[in-house]
């Protein structure tokens, strides 16, 4: 790096270290992201980031403070203040109605212990819900029946007017961590190391109440449940703290597969001091993930793992992707993957098609890095079995994006019209393609010429 | 700036000459003529080696009734500006070439006394003997107490060079108008508070009277009048008399017709026009309502502070009276306000013509280039009202060629409507009044012409036989007035009152025998077509006159479409030769077009130079014997091209570059320390905001060549700061770094208009935002964790800067290979001082905006032709454009896509909403450079 900057001695110890991630130089021919803007307002970390329509998305973090920016042009249209303590949760909440004028709403919840509702074209308070009993840490909209859930040391499920339909005993103090909806009226709750599925059923009397039925604890979890993603009607995966990946099936609620201790389904309890010895619980743990069709890509500590679920295994990985935890991951529509992590950087990455198979599979490196033995057979096994049937993937690292100091929380892909990454250091920063906007500030230029007569000389 | 003044110290040199034709050509209104004595050992300042007065300075003088004239105060206000320059004596000539000749108290047919709302005059004047040039600009004040009413005085720029007098006449006009109008606002103010007052005395003195005279009416039965009661009568009718004079005079003063009250951007005027609604509500009641009632008193309540005093029935004579002083005459605020706008004057004009017109040109240019001047220019200044003159001017010149033909000044215009004649005729509130004054003042004036032929026969005269050079350059100002100049020049005989009025002034002249009064008249004032026959003398330029409207190119050619001003302005020339024995119309362009042979110009055999329309040639002439008696300009004035640009500019820089190569902007210039003996050394800001960026202009100049001498990798560098990539100059000592950050900042174009993006010291890590915001980084390297903390931030956003290292001397950033900054940062140039090093930095990067400019705008090379076209072939042409067009190379590309950026974001942004900064980048490798 800037070796000669320092000078010799002087190098601090965290950039020796960084050998192990893969790095790429300043030369990115296929990083689009060429512009930056950051946008300020936030006072406190921005933990998240929501997409309300084409064009517009919001903030929020532990300020409070809710901001709906333009991520075309980077102006800040609204500054929602309501909530006195740190926003835990965020959800848009887009009415049904196929009218015109679409009401976008959206919901957040804070450490206040409230939630209210925005409405994101006047920027007003819709209303305010401060019932709760403890903070409601997650809210999922279920846009198919029009109520939505939050969740909390109980689940309450509500409607659009803000009408508590109904709601859960007690669960735990820790509360839901995580919600995910399933097909049939079932939603899936992760309260702590439980993975519970609750249903929905319609009101006997007939009115638009709801009663709401917990249907099945599954505790297959050794430790908590850190992610919850729903890949399709069928099947929706969880991760836990441990690094557990399991895949469910989502009508029976059944175990799929397991992918524990590193897709391992026969779990030592003996083995796992082994790993935590060498592995700290943070590294291993599932932070995030996400899916396509057939693919889920998780982030596990400081690396990104690629499961395909036809086939069952991971068929790429990058194990040190950044060089701290990994907070959020991304699909991109052009097989391109989007992570940011604690580092501050947020990097792209594209899974290729390898040619030519090299002589040492990839996958054994991962179960390597676990360092004990039955994994590693495994992993041959499972590295014989691509060289036999499938293409090998791996992913190449494309470009990084670096102007965030603090950790990327989260970021949100807004296609031609860039990236929004938020981040600890208070900023928000919209990363943009720079020919693109060229081109368009060009045809703005020439539309207010053409509108101001300019193109006669006046002067 | 655009220009290199260095380029005029070089026209010394015989053999430099060629190489600076074979250059491209330099534009025309830049090209330097030859100092035409080079070769004889003279040198152009010591013509003006004879002023007794080291700078220019403002003087101010009054025409006082019990003194006679005499200097008030100089501006600036330092003993040694003046030396030992004779104020009292130049304060006698100013005086006295006062043209206004108030004319005041009763006139004919009129029962009270008429203020008479006068126009201000403006002339030149000039004293050869003294070595002093000046501006002269007199005005009259309102005094109740004076005789008249009216005190004349005047305000007088007065500068060794009669160049900057001539060519800036314009502008200094302008400048000196609004001082005047500031004073006369507030003198207006202050006499009407002081009718006022005396209004009250009146009135209570008249009550006191009255209840006298009913006392002693009482007391008195035996039905005839006591001596003593007539006389109290008497005394009752004179205060009564008296007070109707002065609501009259009170009611003039008011209603003064505020035109200028367009200019509202004028300080000063703004509180006064709130009073004066307040007034007119009084006024009217006033009007309406019967004075003698007593009731009325109750209108002077607003000023409680007043109590009436008793006024003797005879006031006592002024002699004995201590004359109100300037401050007193005018209110303290405008008293105060006129004089900043003085001292403004004074920096403003202070330094070498030659440098005020290189200004002027350069902020005229630079303020057409309205898309990309502010790059790399500092455009703030623009704005600032105190170039509204300079800079109307300059407009003028661009846009509206036909109304600089106009001869009158701008102010005088702007100030507005001159009635005609309006000098003689007091302004009455109703015009069926002034209509019924008009043959009483025709009277009066042809009494006066009268006496004035006299006076103008004696003037010639003696202007022709004495062997003084009593050159009487003057003119009046004919424009409101052209077409009346001309249908009376079709009369056969209706002297112009003004005619008359100019004599008075070339009377003046005449009686000092060695003055040279270049003057204006402010009004329309031209010798009727009779009296040429009457002088022969006169008649006899005509041919030559005729020869010279034909040298005159550019005056119809620029102006088509207005012959028939044209046809005016011609025939007024004519009649202004005719006149120019003694009044040249010197605010008709042809004042300051050049004259295109002065070989043919006809000198007495008496060695008496006639007088072309060209005063300052012609005072040139006068000078001339310094020079051993140059027969003609020929060589320099005759290949006059006709020029688009404002021919004055032209003959400006032409005149001045020949007159003065003192130094310009550059105070270390070898020259004027041997032997400029010009006006002023100083360096002459134009005001002082100027000021400073003047020196911080030169100081980066010079930063910025040691910069390039020192450093081989100034070029990569200097390329970072023009793509916009932000340079951070690391270092630990701020001094060394700050230097650095300077020498660098020339090269930083601006995102707005406002400061530059350049940061000089910094000690904090720095942000993405930093890079957003700032384009040039001053950083302390501190050896402290805190520095190291410092430095990792820096490394983590290497890719977003340039970092020179000023303590290792290394540099880390992209390679260039580009052709356009080895023009820019040449080591090996043979610049030597500072500001001439940054003139050709502004030159350069000039070149590059158009270049900017050219791409941005050109529609085709952004937006597609055809709907069906492809976006890469637009590219394509792009490129196409980059490389070919305009000679582009590699890494230059990106400097002009950067700008053309800046060009874009500027135009396209709201002027509601300021610029989104954002930061653009590229990834490109760094390299390290080390020396």
């Amino acid at each position: 790096m800037l070796r000669w900057l320092i000078g010799g001695g002087r190098e601090p110890q965290g950039l020796a270290e960084k050998s192990s991630v893969q790095t790429i130089g300043e030369d990115q021919i296929q990083n689009p992201y060429t512009e930056l803007l950051v946008l300020k307002g936030h006072q406190d970390i921005v933990r998240f980031l929501v997409q309300i329509d084409d064009c517009r998305f919001a903030s929020a973090g532990d300020d409070g403070v809710v901001f709906l920016w333009n991520a075309q042009t980077g102006e800040k249209l609204f500054e929602l203040r309501g909530h006195t303590h740190k926003i835990t949760a965020i959800a848009p909440f887009s009415s049904p109605d196929a009218s015109e004028e679409k009401n976008h709403l959206i919901l957040t919840a804070s450490a206040d212990r409230t939630v209210i509702i925005w409405d994101c074209t006047s920027g007003r308070q819709v209303q305010k819900v401060s019932c709760f009993h403890s903070t409601v840490k997650c809210l999922t909209v279920l846009q198919r029946l029009d109520v939505w859930l939050s969740g909390g040391s109980d689940l309450c499920v509500w409607n659009r007017k803000l009408d508590l339909l109904c709601k859960t005993s007690h669960l735990t103090d820790a509360g839901i961590s995580a919600l995910v909806e399933l097909p049939k009226n079932c939603v899936a709750a992760a309260v702590g190391k439980e993975l519970i599925i609750f249903r929905l059923i319609a009101a006997v009397d007939g009115s638009e109440g709801w009663n709401v039925l917990e249907v099945k604890r599954l505790v297959d979890h050794q430790d908590n449940i850190l992610s919850l993603v729903s890949v399709n009607d069928l099947t929706f995966v969880t991760g836990s703290h441990v690094g557990e990946l399991i895949v469910w099936d989502a009508l029976d609620w059944t175990k799929q597969v397991t992918e524990c201790n590193f897709w391992d389904s026969s779990v030592h309890p003996d083995v796992q001091p082994e790993i935590k010895l060498s592995q700290s619980p943070n590294e291993t743990s599932v932070q995030h993930l996400t899916s396509d069709e057939e693919c889920v890509f998780a982030a596990v500590g400081k690396g990104i793992y690629v499961y395909n679920l036809q086939m069952k295994r991971v068929i790429a990985c990058q194990r040190a992707a950044h060089d701290s935890s990994v907070l959020h991951i991304e699909k991109l529509p052009n097989r391109q993957l989007i992570s940011c992590s604690e580092d501050g950087s947020v990097r792209i990455w594209d899974l290729r098609e390898k040619q030519q198979l090299p002589a040492e599979p990839v996958p054994t490196g991962f179960f390597n890095m676990w360092g004990f033995g039955r994994a590693n057979r495994q992993a041959n096994q499972a590295a014989k079995k691509v060289q036999e049937n499938t293409p090998m993937y791996f992913l190449e690292l494309v470009g990084d994006l670096i102007g965030h100091s603090s950790a990327v929380q989260m970021f949100l892909y807004f296609g031609e019209l860039g990236l929004a990454t938020c981040s600890a250091d208070h900023l928000i920063i919209l990363w943009k393609d720079g020919e693109r906007e060229s081109r368009l500030r060009s045809l703005t230029l020439f539309q207010k010429l053409a509108q101001n007569g300019d193109l006669q000389l006046r002067f | 700036m655009i220009s290199a003044p260095d380029v005029v110290a070089f026209t010394r040199e015989e053999e430099l000459e060629d190489e600076l034709y074979s250059e491209p050509p330099l534009p025309e209104e830049y090209s330097v003529p030859l100092f035409p004595f080079a070769g004889h050992g003279a040198n152009p300042w010591a013509k003006v080696a004879s002023s007794k007065f080291t700078r220019d300075f403002i003087l101010i003088s009054e025409f006082s009734e019990q003194v006679g004239p005499q200097p008030l105060l100089t501006i600036p206000d330092d003993a040694k500006v003046s030396g030992t320059f004779d104020l009292n004596y130049f304060s006698l000539r100013i005086m006295s070439v006062d043209y206004q000749a108030s004319f005041v108290g009763h006139p004919p047919g009129s029962a009270y006394p008429k203020l008479n709302f006068v126009e201000d005059s403006k002339v030149v004047l000039g004293d050869s003997k003294e070595g002093a040039f000046a501006y002269v600009h007199h005005l009259t004040l309102y005094d109740l107490e004076a005789r008249g009413f009216v005190r004349p005085f005047c305000m007088a720029y007065i500068s060794a060079d009669e160049h900057k007098i001539m060519q800036q006449f314009q502008e200094l006009s302008a400048e000196f108008s609004k001082a005047s109008e500031c004073l006369k606002t507030g003198n207006r103010k202050a006499f009407a508070n002081e009718l006022e007052k005396k209004l009250k005395d009146l009135d209570y003195t008249r009550a006191v009277l009255h209840n006298e005279t009913e006392i002693q009416k009482k007391a008195n039965d035996k039905g005839y009048y006591t001596t003593q009661a007539i006389e109290k009568a008497n005394e009752l009718a004179s205060v009564e008399k008296s007070i109707i004079e002065h609501q009259d005079l009170l009611k003039q003063i008011r209603s003064y017709p505020y035109r200028k009250l367009k200019e509202s951007d004028f300080h000063p005027y703004e509180p006064e026009s709130a009073l004066d609604h307040a007034n007119v509500g009084c006024d009217q009641d006033l009007t309406t309502s019967d004075l003698a009632e007593p009731g009325e008193t109750h209108l002077y309540t607003h000023m409680p502070s007043y109590t009436p005093k008793l006024i003797k029935a005879k006031s006592a004579k002024c002699f004995d009276k201590k004359l109100k002083t300037l401050e007193e005459l005018c209110d303290i605020y405008f008293f105060t306000q006129t004089l900043d706008q003085l001292h403004q004057i004074e920096r403003t004009f202070r330094g070498d013509v030659c440098y005020l017109l290189t200004e002027q040109i350069s902020r005229a240019l630079l303020k057409q280039q309205s898309v990309t001047n502010f790059l790399f220019e500092d455009v703030s200044f623009l704005d600032e009202k105190q170039y509204r003159g300079c800079q109307g001017l300059s407009q003028d010149a661009m846009d509206r060629k036909c109304s600089e033909e106009s001869p009158a000044p701008k102010v005088v215009i702007s100030l507005g409507s001159y009635k005609s004649s309006v000098e003689c005729v007091p302004i009455k509130m109703e015009q069926e009044i002034e209509d019924s004054q008009e043959p009483k003042m025709t009277e009066s004036v042809t009494f006066e012409h009268q006496e004035n032929l006299d006076y103008l026969d004696a003037d010639i005269k003696g202007s022709i036989s004495s062997g003084e050079s009593i050159e009487v350059l003057g003119t009046e100002k004919s424009a409101p007035g052209l077409t009346k100049s001309e249908s009376q020049a079709s009369l056969p005989v209706s002297p112009s009152p003004q005619a008359g009025r100019s004599k008075v002034g070339s009377r003046r002249t005449v009686s000092e025998d060695s003055i040279e009064v270049l003057s204006t008249c402010p009004s329309e004032s031209l010798i009727p077509e009779d009296f040429k026959a009457s002088y022969p003398s006169a008649i006899n330029e005509e041919p030559y006159v005729d020869d010279e409207e034909g040298g005159l190119h550019f005056t119809p050619k620029l102006n088509p479409d207005n012959a028939d001003e044209q046809e005016d302005i011609s025939k007024q020339e004519n009649l202004v030769q005719v006149d120019s024995a003694c009044c040249i119309g010197k605010e008709s362009p042809n004042f300051l077009e050049p004259l295109p042979d002065l070989g043919q110009k006809p000198c007495d055999d008496d060695g008496v130079v006639r007088i072309p329309p060209q005063p300052y040639r012609q005072a040139e002439q006068g000078l001339r014997g310094s020079f051993g008696g140059f027969p003609s300009h020929d060589g320099i004035s005759g290949g006059l091209l006709p020029y688009e640009l404002d021919p004055r500019y032209l003959t400006g820089s032409r005149e001045v570059s020949r007159s003065s190569l003192d130094e310009c902007s550059d105070s270390t210039s070898y020259i004027s320390s041997a032997a400029s003996t010009c006006s002023d050394r100083t360096p002459s800001p134009a005001h002082l905001a100027c000021q400073a960026s003047e020196r911080h202009k030169k100081k980066a100049g010079q930063n910025a060549l040691r910069f390039i001498r020192q450093y081989p990798f100034a070029h990569p560098a200097i390329y970072s700061l023009l793509s916009g990539r932000t340079l951070i100059v690391l270092g630990e000592e701020e001094a060394i770094v700050k230097k650095l950050v300077t020498a660098l900042s020339i090269f930083v174009p601006n995102c707005g208009i406002y400061a530059k993006p350049v940061k000089h010291w910094v000690t904090s890590p720095l942000h993405v935002v930093d890079f957003q915001k700032w384009k040039l980084i001053g950083l302390q390297r501190m050896v402290s964790p805190a520095g190291v903390n410092v430095l990792h931030t820096l490394s983590r956003y290497s890719r977003y800067v340039s970092i020179l290292d000023a303590d290792s001397k290394t540099l880390r950033c992209p390679l260039y290979k580009g052709t356009l900054v080895s023009r820019l940062a040449d080591h090996r140039t043979q610049i030597k001082r500072g500001s001439t090093y940054y003139m050709h930095v502004q030159s350069i990067l000039t070149q590059l905006c158009s270049k900017a400019f050219l791409f941005t705008f050109c529609h085709h090379l952004h937006l597609p032709i055809s709907e069906r076209e492809s976006e890469e072939s637009i590219v394509n042409r792009r490129m196409n454009f980059l490389k070919l067009q305009l000679g582009l190379a590699n890494e230059d590309i990106k400097i002009v896509q950067y700008l053309a950026e800046l060009l874009k974001l500027q135009y396209i942004q709201e002027p509601s909403q300021g610029v989104n900064p954002m930061l653009r980048f590229d990834y490109v490798p760094s390299f390290l450079y080390k020396i």
